[in-house]
């Protein structure tokens, strides 16, 4: 799943798109990638395209990811149950009509939103400058709030969800990530 | 339609039902468990292990709801005032985990007592305008060996004497406190400096292997998410031994939609709920336990109308009016390291000559505020969202300003009963069940804002006796017109819930008698945190446990527990 070539949700366009804007929320500087370096854009196409996978990429599995002891078992993603199922195809593919999904009216979902916002920032988003990607991305605060958002997930969340690419969110800001089954001592809890 | 019939059918499985369900089955009786959500806690087969389902893991303990309730799928509903109109908004109200195991779940286990004047608040201190403060039907001399049956069945750590403001208690805590985090060790020895009497929190944490669980190896991701080696006692140290009785059926993804009654209305016989395909489902019993917490256990009842000749179902709702006093300091910090907060004071609990003046320049006999936990800040994708996107970004993660180098006191600041302060029916928003969203209406009282007013400025003292460059006070909810709600949001942050389903002797002021059985149908015992008549400023969850054993005690005529003051330890 990381560093994919192809997309699982975004066409190859929306994904350079999207790692360029990722670029700007989250920009490259000195010991510390940007959202693109970071895999962003991989983080939100799997979000996205959550249900292309089986199981699908929701929630990942426990309880040790293998970085710090025990077997890898982040990879191996939950089963959803048929209500936890509902309510993320919900957020992520809309209400679509579906009378089971519009209880409390419809909802719009994250491809949907994606797809427009993204177009809204335009084909050429990668190749104009960065005022003017700024300008396009304060057009919509609240795609830009959404964006935003999901872009720190991918920044600096677990890599099996497909961003924090070779670790390089967790390195940056000198977070030593998920510790289980070694933990910490007394001592480096207690000391500076 | 058929299910087994069983002594007591529990609805929910925190540690308000998993404690009904120990104490009953060690009792004698059979009981089946109904909990809406799933089971992440521990195989429901002997010999009951971990199912390994909790993580190390942001993203899905705090970005996507894993331990549910899915704010989607069972929204709850929020306004200040009757005035606001049918809500303010709709989403997540102080969500509790739906899940086995429930709110103890997610927690970071910090569970003190109550002190011997926190049952007698009205008779002690007097009442205050606009509330209803209430003295409770017995007194600490009587929870006492609740409370230590409490604290050795969860598995507590801590060290009797540490707080000098605690109540007698008839032993020593069954471990030892864990480790101190560092910013504690620096927020503790600034408080003892400047006169006040900081303690180790006791905490249902194992410091040392305890029950056949290990110990806490300080992973860091504790308040918020599960146990991932299952070195917090509550609730499964209760619902394990529970099941190992073979007289306790736990059935998750099992929603309650109505207590049955029968021909006369005053004795329940059963419950109905829908099974994991959405099937209606009875199950008939002798007893309901009513387990669902302060916000769902009022809920039902007033959706199925049963208990309410008071007309107090859901009324004096109480949250714990959170003042947070951040700091940030000019060296990293480490608090991702260990447990969430490992240092308690009390010290703003106990009015003195000082207090009590500012409160008569405030128009108020007394007030009280709550425990100080002394804690650190939170995970990257908590802190990256709270930057600024943009140039700024990327330096600010660098040096980290809130996750590695900010220490907070949160003070869990008494919250008097009002009776406007309530839950009830949303009456247009529903759940993915088809049922009516529980509506919170809730607004402070003067008592909260002038106690915080009182005691922010100290704890901003401490911190920079600490060694902190700046402070700031946030409080939750927040304060009206005060501007936007910030990160907090805008409905109480505070997990602790309590009132709802308030308890006394006199069936027209409350909703259950003495032993936490509904006055109209004296077969439904509620063991949750909705019978306190009053808040204190103290964690809720210890005392919720003692009460529950007190209660299911008497349920199965075994005697009450007795403890020795002589022997105080």
């Amino acid at each position: 799943m990381p560093g994919t070539s192809s997309p699982r949700f975004l066409t190859q366009r929306e994904h350079a798109i999207t790692a360029a804007a990722a670029d700007r929320l989250i920009p490259p500087i000195d010991g510390h990638p940007g959202g693109a370096a970071l895999g962003v854009a991989d983080y939100i196409d799997g979000l996205l395209g959550a249900f292309t996978f089986d199981p699908p990429r929701i929630w990942a599995g426990g309880p040790f990811s293998g970085r710090a002891g025990g077997d890898a078992s982040f990879e191996q993603f939950f089963e959803l149950s048929r209500l936890e199922e509902l309510a993320w195809r919900t957020r992520i593919e809309g209400s679509l009509g579906m009378p089971e999904r519009e209880f409390n009216g419809p909802v719009r979902g994250w491809q949907q939103w994606y797809r427009e916002g993204l177009g809204a920032l335009g084909d050429d988003f990668d190749a104009v400058d960065a005022d003017e990607q700024d300008r396009r991305l304060d057009a919509d605060p609240a795609f830009k709030k959404l964006f935003y958002e999901q872009a720190c997930e991918g920044a600096y969340g677990a890599p099996e969800y497909g961003g924090n690419r070779d670790l390089a969110g967790w390195h940056a800001i000198q977070f030593p990530g998920d510790v289980q089954p070694r933990g910490y001592t007394d001592d480096e809890v207690s000391q500076p | 339609m058929s299910s087994p019939e069983v002594d007591a059918v529990i609805i929910g499985s925190g540690p308000a039902g998993s404690t009904a369900a120990d104490v009953l089955t060690a009792a004698g009786w059979s009981v089946v468990v109904l909990e809406k959500g799933r089971n992440h806690l521990l195989s429901l087969d002997a010999p009951y292990v971990p199912l390994g389902h909790v993580s190390n893991d942001e993203i899905k303990f705090m970005r996507r709801h894993f331990l549910g309730p899915d704010p989607f799928l069972e929204p709850r509903t929020y306004r200040r005032h009757d005035t606001d109109g049918d809500r303010l908004f709709s989403g997540d109200v102080n969500n509790l985990p739906s899940t086995v195991g429930g709110g103890g779940f997610h927690a970071d286990g910090k569970l003190p007592r109550f002190r011997a004047v926190d049952f007698k608040t009205h008779s002690e201190l007097g009442p205050i305008d606009g509330a209803d403060v209430a003295d409770w039907p017995f007194e600490y001399d009587e929870m006492e060996p609740y409370y230590t049956e409490a604290e050795n069945l969860v598995g507590v750590a801590g060290k009797a004497g540490a707080n000098p403001f605690a109540e007698w208690r008839s032993g020593e805590y069954p471990m030892p406190p864990g480790a101190d985090m560092y910013g504690a060790v620096l927020t503790t020895e600034a408080a003892e400096r400047l006169g006040y009497h900081p303690y180790a929190a006791p905490t249902g944490v194992n410091s040392v292997p305890y029950d056949g669980r290990p110990a806490c190896n300080n992973c860091g991701f504790c308040a918020f998410y599960g146990c991932p080696i299952e070195a917090k006692g509550d609730p499964v140290a209760p619902l394990r031994r529970a099941l190992r009785t073979g007289r306790c059926d736990v059935r998750p993804e099992s929603y309650v939609t109505e207590i049955l009654l029968d021909a006369t209305g005053k004795r329940a016989r059963g419950v109905r709920y829908l099974d994991t395909n959405m099937t209606p489902q009875e199950v008939s019993a002798d007893v309901v336990v009513l387990a669902g917490g302060a916000f769902e256990s009022p809920r039902l009842l007033l959706r199925c109308g049963v208990g309410n000749s008071s007309g107090l179902v859901g009324r004096y709702l109480m949250f714990h009016f959170q003042t947070l006093v951040v700091a940030s300091f000019p060296f990293r910090l480490h608090a991702h390291k260990g447990r969430a907060v490992t240092h308690l004071h009390d010290d703003h609990m106990i009015p003195d000559d000082d207090s009590r003046a500012f409160a008569r320049e405030h128009d108020l006999p007394y007030f009280r505020a709550g425990i100080v936990e002394h804690g650190g800040a939170g995970f990257p994708i908590l802190e990256s969202v709270h930057l600024p996107p943009g140039e700024w970004h990327s330096k600010l993660m660098l040096e980290s300003p809130m996750r590695d180098r900010l220490l907070a006191f949160t003070v869990q600041g008494e919250d008097v009963p009002q009776i406007t302060n309530r839950i009830d029916l949303d009456p247009k928003i529903k759940d993915v069940y088809g049922e009516a969203a529980g509506r919170a209406t809730y607004n402070l009282h003067p008592h909260e804002l002038v106690a915080s007013k009182y005691y922010a400025p100290k704890l901003e003292e401490v911190m920079r006796a600490a060694g902190a460059e700046w402070t700031i006070v946030a409080h939750s909810p927040p304060i009206e017109g005060e501007g936007a709600a910030g990160a907090l949001g805008e409905a109480s942050a505070s997990k602790h819930i309590m009132g709802t389903l308030r308890m006394g002797t006199d069936p027209t002021t409350s909703v259950v008698d003495p032993m936490q059985r509904l006055w109209d149908v004296p077969n439904v015992v509620c063991t949750d945190s909705s019978v306190f008549p009053t808040s204190t400023g103290y964690g809720p969850t210890l005392t919720l446990v003692a009460l529950a054993i007190r209660a299911c005690r008497d349920l199965a005529n075994l005697p009450p527990l007795r403890s020795d003051r002589s022997s105080t330890a």
